[in-house]
């Protein structure tokens, strides 16, 4: 188990090196040039020679490899650089920002859990029934709403109207939170219904259900010991990928509610051309993506008997 | 085991009443679509005509919708934005559709080094969240919308793929792919005239489901300033513009987001009876690309 956790880590390096490699690659094709927009961002004018200077002394003069290479010895000191617009070294601002993308996304990922394993199972056991078409109908609105248009008349009716939660920020507390994990909740809980449901209607077909049904066992012992912990492998999959992607902080909702995640970060650097920043989050994505992966791996290992015993070709 | 299972649930008799469902959200997406291509026509008044003596008005019976804050017809920029927002994400669908099934084919029919290296190219970019890729793409593109569709291409192409590939070799050494090569079909007469027909349900049914999907993130883009470039009437860029102005005057956004929220609607329920129609046992498994 610890050999197999280890072999994982050790493969992350040249995943991380050649999305490295990519990203700095990308950033360098773009037409425009660090140095020119730093001077639009800060506002002064500078010479040719300037300019000129200020590229040498960035190391954008050389070639591409030769900045990834200095790069990278710097990164095994632990040093990221400095922010081309803000001058701030990397790994300080956006540790600075971390804490509200993470505590974005597990207030969404709660909320998503709480409602969609719910709702997915009601109208999973009254198939095609009421409660069935209320879920599917509400979870259809779902997936249809742009979340910036849901954020919106979050904000709208929430903020404006009944003014119960602020508009923006992380300022007021707790309270300033619970409209941007909604925004996010509401498009992955309209997702997850479906599949929670599909999970379990697919679950309740086997034939295990049946002989525990002959057995004369609960239908709702059935229900959550046996279908439940059987569906949970389809579900925590999904939620692993789900987190991954928040993680990776989302562009549009952290912009909206000024919610200062590495999203937004993310997205500042592009649009600004902050290298040092954008390699930064590559890494940062890198990482999630490796050891995400290896959570789900982990948890279906551990739900999934057939896995963990190694019969996986046994029925 | 399936012949079994159906028999022990009881379900509804499929196919009843999917044709006149189809029916109904082919000729409202129909509509949609013909609203896009005849925009400018139907238009009750100028889209980009500004006034700033009438800025900001409340829906009134000259201006159905009210007028955004350069004193612009609303109406009159969400018809032209169906125009920007609907043919982008139908070029968009195209280019994905046309460029991920090549892909899939090839990898699948072919095999070998070629399909093992796309295959580690498209994990790569199932794994990553797309919208950053895809936010990164598009300021490096630099091509407004154009630049936007291009970079979510970039990014989709490969959940097609991969079906595509499945499918392929799924059937690639069914007994009658035998016959029509032991027939002496070339490779390109197998392809288009047994493959390709075969596998076409999948891909349609993704292609229509994510019709939708593709107008909200063509959307997004634009939101974040990164696809359709103001003056121009596009649905996300609107929506953008219009953000200050939420609590003066909220048809500047509930207008277009609405917009954008029907025409979804609309296209997500013609892909589900789609795919009910070709797909009558869901085949959720390849729907999923991990």
């Amino acid at each position: 188990m610890k050999k197999y956790v280890f072999a994982r880590l050790i493969q992350m390096i040249p995943i991380l090196l050649g999305i490295t490699l990519l990203s700095f690659i990308l950033t360098n094709l773009s037409a425009a040039d660090a140095v020119d927009i730093m001077e639009s961002n800060q506002g002064i004018a500078m010479s040719a020679e300037e300019k000129n200077e200020l590229r040498q002394e960035l190391g954008l003069d050389r070639p591409v490899i030769q900045q990834y290479a200095a790069w990278l010895g710097n990164l095994l000191k632990g040093d990221m650089g400095e922010s081309f617009v803000s001058g701030q070294p990397v790994l300080a601002s956006f540790l600075s920002r971390l804490p509200a993308t993470l505590s974005l996304t597990v207030a969404s990922l709660l909320l998503t859990v709480g409602i969609s394993i719910p709702l997915g199972i009601l109208a999973a056991v009254r198939q095609n029934r009421f409660p069935d078409y209320l879920i599917r109908f509400f979870s259809f609105i779902g997936n249809s709403l742009p979340n910036f248009f849901a954020a919106l008349l979050l904000i709208y009716f929430f903020s404006l109207k009944l003014k119960i939660f602020p508009v923006m920020g992380s300022a007021g507390g707790w309270k300033s939170i619970v409209l941007p994990a909604v925004t996010l909740a509401l498009a992955m809980a309209s997702k997850y219904v479906r599949q929670v449901r599909a999970a379990v209607l697919e679950e309740l077909d086997q034939e295990y259900v049946q002989g525990a049904r002959a057995r004369g066992i609960r239908e709702k012992r059935i229900l959550f010991f046996s279908v439940l912990k059987a569906s949970m492998l389809t579900i925590m999959n999904l939620l692993a990928l789900s987190a991954g992607s928040l993680l990776g902080g989302t562009a549009i909702v952290e912009s909206i509610f000024m919610w200062d995640g590495v999203g937004k970060m993310a997205v500042d650097a592009i649009t600004m051309r902050d290298y040092p920043v954008i390699q930064a989050y590559v890494i940062w994505m890198a990482v999630i993506y490796v050891v995400i992966n290896l959570a789900a791996d982990l948890i279906c290992h551990y739900l999934d008997p057939r896995i963990r015993l190694g019969q996986e070709g046994a029925q | 085991m399936r012949e079994k299972k159906t028999i022990v649930r009881k379900q509804k008799a499929p196919g009843k009443g999917i044709k006149l469902k189809l029916i109904l959200w082919g000729s409202l997406a129909l509509l949609i679509l013909l609203t896009a291509a005849f925009a400018p026509y139907i238009t009750p008044h100028d889209p980009y005509e500004q006034d700033l003596g009438r800025a900001l008005w409340a829906p009134c019976r000259e201006y159905l919708l009210g007028t955004d804050r350069y004193g612009r017809d609303m109406l009159s920029r969400v018809i032209m934005g169906a125009r920007t927002s609907v043919f982008s994400a139908v070029l968009l669908v195209l280019i994905t559709t046309v460029t991920g099934s090549v892909a899939g084919t090839v990898c699948g029919y072919h095999g070998g080094k070629l399909d093992t290296f796309l295959m580690r190219v498209s994990d790569v970019f199932l794994a990553f969240p797309g919208m950053v890729f895809a936010i990164a793409a598009a300021s490096v593109l630099k091509g407004g919308l154009f630049g936007a569709v291009a970079a979510l291409a970039l990014i989709s192409w490969p959940k097609y793929a991969r079906i595509v590939r499945s499918q392929v070799m799924a059937i690639k050494n069914a007994p009658y792919m035998e016959a029509a090569r032991l027939a002496g079909s070339g490779t390109v007469k197998i392809i288009f005239r047994h493959m390709l027909p075969n596998i076409a349900g999948p891909v349609v049914t993704t292609a229509v489901l994510d019709m939708g999907t593709m107008m909200m993130e063509i959307a997004g883009l634009s939101f974040l300033g990164l696809g359709a470039a103001p003056p121009a009437a596009e649905w996300g860029s609107m929506m953008s513009n219009g953000r200050s102005m939420l609590q003066t005057s909220p048809w500047v956004i509930l207008a277009p987001g609405c917009a954008i929220f029907l025409t979804v609607m609309i296209f997500n329920l013609l892909g589900d009876t789609v795919r009910d129609l070709l797909d009558p046992r869901q085949r959720k498994k390849e729907e999923l690309p991990l």
